[in-house]
């Protein structure tokens, strides 16, 4: 019976298990809404929500990639820290004197820079782990103390503040978002462009001569994407900016606050139009590319991929190079987001972003794991916490509850993986 | 056949690992259109000494020569450079991908932007498995999910798909029904007729005796000879694998 459901979902091309996460993030988002009388859906807290998700979800992607072939990586939280206090360090006290202060290139030169040192270290520990054959484990337990330690060491422990106004952008505060009819335009052409996609991948198929899905499943599955999307940015536009940040935005334009009150939105904050472009970047790198080809392999079986001519020494260092970029991407939205660089960034990011990994369907087993499931994973932790918050569960009862989902959630993968003979 | 260029020689082939001797002091030769079967006892030597040729071994010592010529197989992408497909014993198959991409690994069509083309392997795939074996039919779920024969069949088609002209089969039928066996045997005469070379390592003595050419015979690590199949009975093959002894007519 429970078999035949999933053959049925599977004829239909749909993922049971992305089924199933989305269940549990619409149940625990409900279950949060009515024990705060309605606090949880509202445009505001949604909004932070996202923000918040945005720089473990940008590290969980790459984790997925580390994870899938059988790595992994304890250092991601301290290199956050150590890149981010760099970054500050750079744009705080160097660029200045280089380029002028508050010059326009600063959080250019600052991005660029931290996104290089990220993917040289990254690259650096994965050749420690593919060509020396220490551990994964070990030298990214190593890099946990290493980095941390340095962090501290670029400026002795001081916080570095203030950051760049235009770098701070980056963390979404009340100006670092898309804004209304950006928002819009977003969501409307993101619809498109799903649409768009899935219609080619429909026609080459088609082409081929092969079975395609029946036709109003696709239509169910793009209707759904698009509600999904564009809901979204309504939401995101519903939520108005206060009235003070809304004056000072109209003074800075040297603008009159308009009768009746601003106006403004927020809309679609600018780390989550980060992470939708990391997202869709990943997404294709694991499934239209062969480097993402090869990392899913080796993971599947390294010496079929050694023996079928791929390099994969060369590939782990270019796994863990990317997982580097990707940290300093999260770095600058860990510290953007702050206003500030201290050395507490980062603390405990390693063990979220795994956690994510784990949750959004990555098997430490490896050869298995997907870039969306992560990113819901790592939005159902954040759900799970910010919702804790607000009912006013104590902290040390919501590290038990996420220990413990966590354990239960790959137990269910597990469970669910055996079923489907995978 | 004996005046014309091997297609391979391997001379004084050896390789150990720690002390244990794997491999010691073995030459082989293949022509093109020839069959070539390798038989010896579990942990005789047979699938190391195959896996220099196809570069999954560095050997410790030795000369490889392909159409005369000396080479250096450093690694399976060598090999493959020199046309050389292999079979392993193990499948060598990423259990979590499906047929196609285990087909095209670490050789994948691509489109005209470079991206991996799936739905072209898939086509292709689909096109040699209905030359191979007609009743595979699944070619979108990983091939862990796939029963043991079919999954030597996806190790088989792969290593005919890119036009070998040496092919390494280290067990090719283990795992087979015996309608697929045939398929396999008659694949080899084809394949044969079209002038590629092949080792084939296997333990069922009237197989060998039907599909090959010559016969070497390998004992802890150690060529006990080689012979031509009409000079030679089950027994005296049975004679040298189970005690080592050359046939007295060995005219080889
Ligand atoms: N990677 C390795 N590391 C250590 N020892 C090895 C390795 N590969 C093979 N050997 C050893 O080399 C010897 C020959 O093994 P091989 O696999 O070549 O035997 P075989 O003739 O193919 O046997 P079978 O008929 O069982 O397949 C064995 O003693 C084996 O233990
Ligand atoms: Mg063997």
């Amino acid at each position: 019976m429970a078999k035949d459901k999933q053959n049925y979902f599977a004829s239909l091309g749909i993922d049971g298990r992305l089924l199933g996460m989305i269940g549990a993030l619409v149940a625990l988002w409900v279950m949060f809404d009515l024990i705060t009388g309605g606090r949880f859906i509202t445009p505001r807290n949604l909004f932070n929500l996202s923000v918040q998700t945005a720089s473990v979800a940008v590290m969980a992607t790459g984790m997925v990639f580390v994870i899938v072939t059988r790595n992994i990586d304890l250092s991601v939280g301290s290199l956050l820290g150590f890149v981010g206090m760099m970054m500050g360090a750079l744009q705080v006290y160097f660029l200045p004197d280089l380029v002028g202060g508050g010059h326009w290139s600063i959080w250019i030169i600052t991005c660029l820079f931290g996104v290089t040192l990220g993917a040289i270290i990254g690259s650096f520990q994965g050749w420690v782990i593919g060509y020396l054959a220490v551990p994964a484990f070990i030298v990214t337990l190593g890099g946990f103390l290493v980095w941390r330690g340095a962090a501290w060491w670029v400026t002795s422990g001081q916080t570095v503040a203030p950051l760049d106004p235009v770098f701070k952008l980056l963390g979404g505060g009340v100006e670092g978002t898309l804004g209304e009819s950006l928002s819009w335009a977003l969501g409307v052409f993101a619809t498109l462009a799903a649409l768009w996609l899935l219609y080619l991948s429909r026609k080459r198929k088609l082409a081929h001569g092969f079975l395609v899905k029946p036709f109003w499943v696709e239509l169910t599955v793009a209707g759904i994407i698009g509600v999904v999307i564009v809901g979204y940015a309504a939401f995101m536009n519903a939520y108005p900016i206060p009235a003070r940040a809304a004056k000072r935005i109209y003074e800075n334009k040297g603008l009159e606050l308009p009768d009746g009150g601003s106006a403004l939105v927020y809309g679609i904050a600018i780390p989550v139009v980060i992470l939708l472009i990391v997202a869709i970047i990943m997404t294709f790198l694991a499934k239209r590319t062969r480097f993402g080809r090869y990392v899913f392999a080796t993971g599947g079986n390294p010496d079929a991929a050694e023996l079928s001519g791929i390099n994969t020494r060369m590939l782990t260092v270019k796994i863990f190079a990317l997982m580097g970029a990707l940290t300093a991407i999260a770095a600058i939205i860990a510290s953007a987001r702050l206003g500030s660089a201290d050395n507490n960034l980062g603390n405990l990011d390693e063990l979220r972003v795994i956690a994510a990994a784990v949750i959004g369907g990555s098997a430490l087993s490896g050869g298995f794991g997907t870039i969306h499931g992560a990113i819901l994973g790592a939005l159902i932790m954040q759900s799970l916490q910010s919702g804790m918050a607000m009912v006013g569960v104590d902290a040390p009862l919501q590290s038990i509850v996420v220990g413990v989902v966590l354990v239960l959630a790959v137990y269910v993968d597990i469970a669910y993986r055996r079923r489907a003979g995978l | 056949m004996e005046n014309q260029t091997p297609l391979v020689e391997m001379r004084d082939m050896h390789i150990a690992f720690g002390g244990n001797k794997a491999v010691d002091q073995v030459s082989i030769d293949l022509y093109s259109g020839e069959v070539v079967g390798l038989l010896g006892h579990n942990g005789a030597g047979k699938s190391t000494l195959i896996k220099m040729l196809s570069g999954a071994y560095k050997a410790d010592g030795g000369e490889i020569l392909i159409n005369g010529e000396l080479v250096e197989i450093n690694n399976p992408r060598d090999a493959r450079g020199y046309k050389i497909e292999t079979i392993y014993q193990t499948l060598a198959l990423a259990d979590n991908l499906d047929a196609g991409s285990n087909l095209f690994l670490g050789r994948e069509l691509l489109t005209p932007f470079g991206f991996v083309d799936d739905d072209a392997m898939e086509a292709e795939t689909r096109k040699i498995m209905s030359r191979l074996n007609p009743n595979f039919q699944t070619f979108s779920a990983p091939v862990s999910t796939l029963s043991g024969g079919q999954r030597q069949s996806v190790a088989i088609a792969r290593a005919v798909y890119f036009n070998a002209k040496i092919l390494i089969m280290d067990e090719p039928t283990a795992a087979l029904g015996p309608q697929e066996t045939q398929m396999v045997a008659e694949l080899v005469q084809k394949l044969k007729a079209e002038g590629l070379g092949i080792f084939l390592i296997s333990h069922d003595i009237h197989d060998v005796m039907e599909l090959c050419d010559r016969i070497s015979v390998m004992k802890n690590g150690k060529l006990v000879g080689t012979v031509r199949v009409e000079d030679v009975n089950d027994d005296d093959i049975l004679g040298m694998i189970i005690l080592g002894k050359k046939p007295m007519k060995n005219t080889s």
